[in-house]
């Protein structure tokens, strides 16, 4: 991944734009939250899969960190705080936001084709 | 019957062994006793994605896969993956996930099994898959069921629990447990950065967690 460039990512937006396409969007601080600092709370949420169509999308936002909207015909997807991209050789748009260790806080990822469960069962 | 020992480590995450059962594992190597990990999931949801960030949430899982098998080369152990996904065991039907681990132990065969304590292991996933196992080793019949350890890691559970029933001082084994710890690039970076600023044992209260491997016996009542 590298660091957003807001036009880029834009484009893909808009070529993904229209179509069925399959989302991941995600948020966490991690299991261990509440672990690490007892008057934290763990939160999290994602859901992966989730098919839709978008009239249209942005990414807006300044400073390095990044807010996208996708408007579906009924609601919403949105997710802030990204702040790098890549498209990856599957041609899918992956975008997260990192804390200063690296570690992901948020994640909002299209593609065209539904995203792998990379578990393989071995017998 | 020494020779017919084999221990069995289930854990839901590539690193729970590295982190949690590394030196207790070398000592079974060391005296020829065959070790197998059941591995949960592939740690596909993560948060770290190396320090500085080299994975994505798309890629994690095949990082993370090799990760698991370097480590598990390291500890010369070998490795079954389940084939859950990381974060959801809890939401998995229990009986089916019990069902899968009995039948491997049954093909197995162990004298001892290893997992974590339900409830007194933080994770969501450390907890469904402890007591998975402790239902699978239950339903194992008498004459051929293996002895089961668990290990809790919440903050203060010897309160609840009292002491661990085996404490294990894994200093001798050290070198072996940092090289497995530090197979798992994506994840241990963090903790191996911590080591190499403390590396004392009398300063590093993390250290001490890594040095001793605490284990309670499980007690079946039937
Ligand atoms: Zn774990």
């Amino acid at each position: 991944m590298e660091a957003i460039v807001k036009e880029k990512v834009q484009q893909v937006i808009d070529q993904l734009a229209e179509k069925e396409v399959y989302v991941h969007l995600e948020t966490t601080n991690g299991a261990y939250a509440s672990h690490f600092d007892e008057n934290a709370y763990n939160v999290g949420a994602f859901i992966r899969n989730a098919k839709v169509k978008y009239e249209h999308g942005k990414i807006v936002g300044t400073g390095g960190a990044y807010r996208v909207g996708l408007k579906l015909n009924l609601g919403w997807v949105y997710a802030e705080g990204v702040t790098d991209y890549e498209v990856d050789d599957q041609g899918r748009l992956l975008m997260a936001g990192h804390d200063r260790e690296g570690r992901l806080m948020v994640a909002l990822q299209i593609s065209e084709k539904p995203f792998s469960h990379e578990s393989v069962a071995q017998s | 019957m020494s020779s017919q020992e084999h221990v069995v480590v289930i854990y839901p995450h590539p690193d729970d062994e590295s982190f949690g059962a590394a030196g207790t594992i070398a000592s079974y190597r060391e005296k020829g006793i065959p070790v197998t990990y059941l591995c949960g999931t592939l740690g596909e949801m993560g948060r770290n994605m190396g320090n500085p960030v080299f994975a994505n949430r798309e890629t994690l899982s095949s990082f993370r896969k090799q990760e698991l098998l370097k480590a598990c080369k390291a500890l010369d152990v070998d490795v079954r993956m389940l084939g859950y996904r990381d974060k959801t065991l809890e939401f998995e039907q229990m009986d089916q996930v019990a069902g899968h681990i009995q039948s491997i132990l049954e093909e197995i065969n162990p004298t001892l099994v290893i997992t974590h304590y339900p409830g007194y292991a933080v994770h969501p996933d450390h907890n469904a898959l402890g007591a998975a196992v402790i239902e699978a080793v239950s339903n194992i019949k008498d004459s051929q069921r293996p002895e089961l350890w668990v290990q809790a890691i919440a903050t203060n559970y010897e309160k609840d629990l009292g002491e661990p029933h085996i404490r294990h001082d894994v200093k001798p084994y050290w070198d072996k447990k940092m090289a497995a710890i530090e197979t798992h690039l994506s994840q241990a970076s963090g903790m191996m950065s911590l080591i190499k600023e403390k590396p004392d044992f009398n300063e590093n209260e993390e250290l001490e967690h890594l040095r001793y491997e605490r284990f309670y016996r499980w007690n079946f009542t039937d």
